[in-house]
């Protein structure tokens, strides 16, 4: 017998040679367990998010061992490190690339708000340029923490409509941000 | 005989006189100011002699001194002579209220992204450079930052509010 751990069934109804449950969530499910990752890492947390890839802590664990470092492929955009002015336009460029559903993880301190870098020339948080999803605090945080916002990226992922491009608030958002 | 640091200012002195405004020796580094219409010729003289052959520049940047009225701004030029291992730094002040200097493009290429570097951070506008616009700021920037008059930190931040951290 294997002990192989499977990722538990949606809610549904089940019976003699069938399960029924809604496409949401077994496409949720499908995501969330299978999601490729575009790193964006310009300085530490770059390092921090290369020990998580790596054997000890095993990012393949989650599904996400299929780097993508194209952004047409990609479905979670991961920005870890200082993002200078001259750089935003940059990154707004790789998010505006990657095809929906698309998700983006703001991986320390720098990324989230500039951190230590309060300065001219240091954008002051990404979300200045991009929507994030899940913000991950520390300078840099340690591979336990990358993982655990990888893990609230799959809970949304999970329990996202498939309709969400659709709605109007995602829509003002993006509106907000300048982005078609 | 060797070049040393005592030949390269009398033999300066010799050649301009009055021009080498004064003379320092800060951490052993001679150090010369010169009029800012006079660079040119004082680097391209330390430059062309064969003797002195001052064929390196190390550095090109600016000071901003905003309580010295009349002269604000140092551009600063570093230069080595690498056949006699003898460095030497000219200084040329200029008022704030007209920062206009000669570029040095055309006696070393090394000189023309390093102009273009001060001229993004202090504004000091090098007459005759090829190619005078912002190499490493963000293009439409107003500012230029270094001058002592614009703050260090970003405006627009949010999480410094005072609030936030109970003072």
């Amino acid at each position: 017998m294997s002990d192989l751990k499977m990722v538990e069934a949606p809610a549904g109804v089940e019976g003699q040679g069938f399960f029924a449950t809604s496409l949401d969530s077994v496409i949720g499910l499908a995501r969330a367990n299978s999601i490729w990752p575009l790193p964006f890492a310009t300085s530490c947390c770059g390092i921090e998010f290369m020990a998580t890839m790596a054997s000890n802590y095993d990012l393949a664990r989650f599904g996400s061992e299929r780097l993508s470092f194209s952004p047409r492929q990609a479905d979670l955009l991961m920005v870890m490190g200082t993002i200078a002015k001259k750089m935003a336009p940059v990154l707004k460029h790789v998010y505006e690339q990657m095809a929906e559903p698309r998700w983006v993880i703001s991986v320390g301190a720098c990324a989230s708000s500039g951190g230590i870098f309060d300065t001219y020339s240091v954008l002051q948080g990404i979300d200045r340029v991009i929507p994030v999803d899940v913000y991950v605090p520390g300078c840099p945080p340690r591979p336990e923490q990358i993982i655990d916002g990888i893990m609230k990226i799959q809970e949304l992922v999970k329990n996202e409509s498939l309709r969400r491009r659709n709605q109007p608030e995602y829509k003002a958002l993006l509106a907000s941000y300048g982005i078609e | 005989m060797a070049l040393t640091k005592e030949i390269t200012l009398s033999r300066l002195q010799d050649k301009f006189g009055d021009a080498i405004l004064s003379h320092d020796e800060p951490y052993g580094l001679l150090t010369i100011e010169v009029p800012a219409d006079r660079n040119l010729d004082v680097i391209g003289f330390l430059k062309n002699e064969s003797d002195l052959a001052f064929g390196y520049l190390t550095d090109l940047c600016a000071v901003h001194m905003p309580d010295q009225k009349g002269r604000e701004i140092a551009v600063v030029y570093h230069l080595h002579s690498l056949t006699n291992n003898v460095r030497i730094r000219i200084k040329c002040w200029l008022p704030e209220s007209n920062t206009e200097i000669a570029s040095a493009t055309g006696l070393y290429a090394g000189a023309n992204w390093m102009e273009r570097e001060t001229y993004d951070f202090f504004g000091v506008r090098f007459l005759g450079h090829p190619n005078l616009k912002r190499i490493l700021n963000v293009d439409h920037m107003e500012i230029f930052p270094m001058l002592k008059q614009y703050p260090l930190e970003d405006s627009s931040r949010e999480d410094k509010d005072d609030r936030f951290f109970g003072r």
